[in-house]
Order: structure tokens, then C-alpha cells, then sequence
């Protein structure tokens, strides 16, 4: 019964789209998951041809600045540090070599699935320095603001963080006035708005007149959000609209939002791609600067280089796609990675290439 | 790195203000039990609510009636795998 119901929903939402649409349209989708999402389940099969989907800055493993990269694998190798990061970092080459062979050396790098489990491994384990390695957006950064908290309520002096998170409007804003991205609507990522509303994309729209619409991550969500961005490309209107209700509020979550200001502030922060973005990133209040890893470590890192040849900045400004980029699939696969857009689950040259776009 | 699915809450230990020793839930999705925090979800869940976890954290609150209607997508996408 659900099966063709839902069968019967996706026939029917392409015919609309269909319908709808009248020139070319070029959609963004922001956020990694998308990404992936929009592979996995075919998406591009069940479009018009005149829909275009382009992948944004919406990777955070993937807009990590080089410097970044080289910093965190620099204090891999401080002695009796152990680095605690999502696995999709550990294998990112950096200027020199990437966390994982930092690992074959000796450093003593460790995977964890939430910020709170690498503060436990400082609590069992005082002897070492356990440094967590804060990369992600809006999403994430609570979820690390809250693990600070409870290690400054627990006194312990073993547990750091090095904070790389960054904050998606200021890049929408920057990737949309200073680059050549052309696009004629956003879909807005889903778990980012559940912590900052769907009122966040209001300015964009007053800014750019892009038609942003927030949604989930199933086939369904998505063929809405397109069908809605359709819709309004096609009357020449720009608004939000929220298809991913069930997760996000206007408002967002005020909660989670207080704590992440309670510990981080805005500072302008490095983004591959995109270069210097004013009040795109979150460091740590200076009220917590003896759980700041930049504070607390001497970090010494030499001149930092992109690697060559690798387009992932283009890529994140949408002004190129993997195949555009001479390595990919070639010198540059998921087991031999050249840049992180190679790197990640969610980056767009993995996605591309694991559901065989690169032919 | 999202995970789309909402997992069901089994029960709730903790208070809301407590740093040291912070709100978590038992939840359950697909067979699978985990414990997560609730530190900074939009609101307290109870026995029965669902929530989206990222991070080993509880961001977002749903109803039951909410979930359900996602959830009937998420496992006619399973069968379908
Ligand atoms: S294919 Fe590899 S080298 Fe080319 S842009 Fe992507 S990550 Fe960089």
C-alpha cells in the first residue's frame, strides 16, 4: 500500500515539475546530504532536462581551509596528544600527509561518532591531552558547545577543542556576491535549518531574489523542495518555503542556538573556495580559552599548499564539476584521494564517483 | 553526516540543568537501541516522542503523529534497498 502510494507520489511530482517548468533552471543544493541523497536515489532521472543541480559549500570536511587541515595534523604529533575527529577527516591529504598517516607514524589519532564520547575518552584516560577536532556547521557546533560545557563543570584539564565550525548564511552570502555562482534557487539544508529556521534564508532572498526552499532528505522531500523552486522561478517570485516542517521551525531551535553562543562567537574565518569570510566561523569565548586547543598548544605548521591540480574550490563555488577536473577518477579516486572533495561521504567528486557519473 | 531518521524514545534520565551529569535518552530506531543526549534539544521529549539525532545529540522533537508519517517513507525506502 505505502510502496505505491509513494511510487505514486514520485510520478506524480515529476509530471509536476514537468508541468512547471518553462527555461533552463539551475538548482543549488547546499548542504553535503543533499548531495548524496540526490545520487543515491537517482534524483537527476526523474527531472526534465531543462533542471540543472549544482552542489554548494554545504561540506564541511570540504570547505576546511588547507591551513586548517595542516593545523589539526600538526598537533597529531604533540607529544602524549590524542586526536579525537569524525572519521570522514582522517583521510584529507594536507600539505605534507593527511591524519591517517600521521597515524602509521605513531600519532595517535582516534575516530568518535559525538563530540561527548571523545571527552569520555579524556575522562578514562587523564594522562593524555584529547584534543576534538570541531569541524561542521550549525548543526554540530551545539553539540560541541554542549560537551565543552560539561567538561568545564567536570574540571577537567585534558580535553580540548580545536574549532574550525562555520556558519552557512555568511557563506551563502559571500559564495552569492563575490563568485560567479549562478543559480536560480537554493535547496536549504535540512538539519542546519532545524537549528537556525527557515526565517535564517530571509535575507538571502530580500539580497539575491533566490527562491529558497528548507527540506528533508528523502526522494520525496526533494522532488518537493524542486518542485516548489520551480514554481517560483517560473512565476519570477523569491521566497522561503519550508517542505521540511516535521524537523524545522520558523524560529528554529533557540535552544541549541543559546548554548553554541554561549561558548562560541562569530570571527571571521578561512573557507576553501570561498577564501576570508567575515563572521563565517565560530572560536571558543575566552571565558573557555583553557579548553581552546589554539590557545592551549603551540601549533607549528609549515607554509600550507592545495594540492595541486585538485579543483575542489571551483567545485564548492559551483563554477566546475568533478568530471570538469583532469584527476577525477583518474590520479584522484576514493581509495586515492587528491582533495576532500574526494575525501568525504558527503563531498560532491565522491558522490559523483561512487554513483558513477564519471563515465 | 545527517541522520535522517527519527528515533523513538524508550525513557529519560537526567535533569534539564545539570552539566555534570547531563539529560539523556534510550531511544530506538530499526532494532537499534543508543543512548543521546538531550542537552540541547528544542524541547524535552517523553516515552513515545521521537527525536532526530546528529552527533550522538537529540536536536529536534517530533510527535508521534509527526514521525510516523516520515517513518512509513523511511521503511517502504528500506524494503526497497
Ligand atoms: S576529483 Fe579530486 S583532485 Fe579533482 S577536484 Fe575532486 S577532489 Fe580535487
Amino acid at each position: 500500500m505505502i510502496r505505491q502510494n509513494e511510487k505514486d507520489a514520485v510520478k506524480r511530482l515529476s509530471k509536476a515539475i514537468e508541468a512547471a517548468v518553462s527555461g533552463p533552471v539551475r538548482i543549488m543544493e547546499v548542504c553535503g546530504t543533499h548531495t548524496m541523497s540526490i545520487f543515491r536515489h537517482g534524483i537527476r532521472s526523474l527531472l526534465p532536462g531543462k533542471i540543472e543541480l549544482v552542489s554548494g559549500p554545504g561540506c564541511p570536511v570540504c570547505v576546511t581551509s588547507q591551513e586548517d587541515i595542516d593545523r589539526m595534523i600538526a598537533l597529531s604529533s604533540l607529544k602524549d596528544v590524542t586526536v579525537a575527529t569524525f572519521g570522514d577527516l582522517v583521510r584529507v591529504p594536507g600539505s605534507g600527509k593527511s591524519l591517517a598517516q600521521a597515524r602509521a607514524e605513531g600519532a595517535d589519532v582516534q575516530i568518535v561518532y559525538s563530540p561527548s564520547d571523545a571527552l569520555d575518552m579524556a575522562l578514562k584516560n587523564r594522562h593524555k591531552k584529547v584534543v576534538f577536532l570541531g569541524v561542521g556547521f550549525e548543526t554540530t557546533a551545539p553539540t560541541v558547545a554542549a560537551t565543552l560545557l560539561q567538561a568545564r563543570a567536570a574540571k577537567t584539564d585534558n580535553f580540548f577543542v580545536y574549532s574550525c565550525h562555520k556558519l552557512m548564511p555568511p557563506a551563502l552570502d559571500a559564495l552569492f556576491e563575490h563568485t560567479d555562482a549562478k543559480v536560480d534557487g537554493l535547496i536549504c539544508p535540512g538539519h542546519v535549518s532545524t537549528i537556525i529556521g527557515a526565517s535564517a534564508y530571509e535575507p538571502i532572498v530580500r539580497r539575491f531574489g533566490l527562491p529558497c526552499v528548507v527540506a528533508g532528505f528523502e526522494p520525496l522531500d526533494i522532488l518537493t523542495a524542486i518542485l516548489l523552486l520551480v514554481r517560483q522561478h517560473s512565476k519570477g517570485e523569491a521566497r522561503v518555503e519550508n517542505c521540511y516542517e516535521r524537523a524545522v521551525s520558523q524560529k528554529g531551535n533557540e535552544r541549541a542556538r543559546a548554548l553554541m553562543y554561549k561558548v562560541f562567537e562569530p570571527k571571521g574565518a578561512r573557507w576553501r573556495g570561498l577564501g576570508e569570510i567575515d563572521e563565517s566561523g565560530l572560536s571558543i569565548r575566552d571565558e573557555f580559552s583553557n579548553l581552546d586547543a589554539e590557545k592551549r598548544f603551540e601549533i607549528k605548521t609549515c607554509e600550507s599548499e592545495e594540492p595541486k591540480g585538485c579543483m575542489c574550490g571551483q567545485i564548492i563555488r559551483a563554477e566546475a564539476t568533478p568530471p570538469d577536473c583532469p584527476l577525477f577518477g583518474k590520479r584522484c579516486t576514493p581509495a586515492t584521494p587528491v582533495g576532500p572533495c574526494m575525501v568525504s561521504s558527503e563531498g560532491t567528486c565522491s558522490a559523483y564517483f561512487r554513483y558513477g557519473n564519471h563515465a | 553526516m545527517c541522520l535522517a531518521v527519527p528515533m523513538e524514545v524508550i525513557e529519560t534520565r537526567g535533569s534539564e540543568d545539570d552539566f555534570l551529569d547531563p539529560p539523556v535518552a534510550v531511544v530506538e530506531a530499526q532494532g537499534t537501541r543508543a543512548t543521546v543526549r538531550l542537552d540541547i534539544v528544542d524541547r524535552m521529549p517523553g516515552p513515545g516522542d521521537y527525536v532526530i539525532v546528529h552527533a550522538g545529540f537529540a536536536i529536534h522533537t517530533l510527535s508521534k503523529e509527526e514521525a510516523e508519517k516520515s517513518l512509513e517513507l523511511f521503511d517502504e525506502m528500506a524494503e526497497r534497498a
